[in-house]
């Protein structure tokens, strides 16, 4: 079993996800950092990602885009707040144009990434989603309104 | 003080009604069963105004929705304007799981069994 654990807050409009592996700390750090590793699970399947750029470090950036089964490619971009390796990641994650410029009218999610060894008990994870702007629900809800939500959060799964 | 700010997106009215215990308090008490306005003030350590004001705050929102009986006024929560909340935060989490479930696989994958990195062979080390 993975995820150990989800909650989700709508009052602080946040979603954090426990999960526990059997590998040490630092295979769980280079699934984020290894860009090669990062494109196997960021993306879903039907949508799988491609980096072009990936920086980890405070301030770093990363570029990506996605294929889609009708050869659509959407953009996504990061922007990594804090690191500290094997331990801690910090980014920001967000829509891209098609040249990878980040768009300001699409919503952007931060991301948390807290890794921690437990003593006989392998390696947890926990993941803090949040959704720092009421506009960036909005134009998801709005998404899902116009689109249909489970449409619409398929299509943008790899996005969030 | 019930009306901090007055905001006016959708989604902003909605968080802002449930970043407050009492309204979170009242919504769940409403989805149960209808409340008049006076039945709720009773419930609560503060005045009927103040009750009859985050009941103000939540129906802008559209988290409840009001009706008058007589001289009663009647709350009721909304089921779809939760529903579509709490379906937006379940969406995103299955969208993590479904992304965890792969992180998991590719830890699972055996290091030494996969092709050697093209470029960057050295992990990069703690700054």
């Amino acid at each position: 079993m993975t995820v150990t654990g989800a909650s989700r807050n709508a009052a602080d409009r946040t979603l954090t996800i426990t999960s526990a592996f059997d590998a040490p700390a630092v295979r769980i750090w280079n699934l984020w950092e290894d860009p090669r590793q990062l494109e196997r699970w960021w993306g879903p399947p039907t949508y799988p990602a491609t980096f072009v750029e990936h920086d980890v470090r405070p301030g770093g950036r990363s570029a990506y885009f996605m294929t889609g089964p009708q050869g659509d490619t959407p953009h996504g971009w990061w922007r990594t707040l804090a690191a500290d390796p094997t331990r801690r990641l910090e980014f920001e994650n967000g829509f891209a144009d098609g040249s990878g410029e980040p768009d300001p009218a699409m919503p952007v999610t931060s991301i948390r990434v807290t890794i921690e060894e437990v003593p006989a008990a392998g390696t947890r994870m926990t993941i803090v989603v949040t959704f720092p702007s009421p506009e960036a629900m909005d134009k998801i809800l709005s998404m899902g309104m116009e689109e249909g939500m489970t449409a619409a959060m398929g299509q943008i799964d790899g996005l969030l | 003080m019930v009306v901090e700010q007055s905001p006016s997106r959708p989604a902003d009215l909605l968080f802002h009604a449930l970043a407050d215990p009492t309204r979170r308090d009242i919504v769940t008490r409403t989805l149960r069963g209808e409340h008049s306005v006076s039945d709720l003030a009773r419930s609560y350590p503060m005045s009927f105004a103040a009750v009859q004001k985050h009941v103000a705050v939540l129906e802008r929102a559209e988290l409840v929705r009001k009706r008058r009986r007589g001289r009663e006024q009647l709350v009721r929560g909304n089921v779809d304007a939760i529903r579509r909340t709490h379906l937006l935060l379940e969406e995103f989490e299955a969208s993590w799981r479904g992304r965890l479930d792969r992180f998991a696989r590719v830890l699972a994958d055996d290091p030494d069994r996969r092709p050697e990195p093209t470029d960057d062979p050295e992990p990069r080390s703690a700054p």
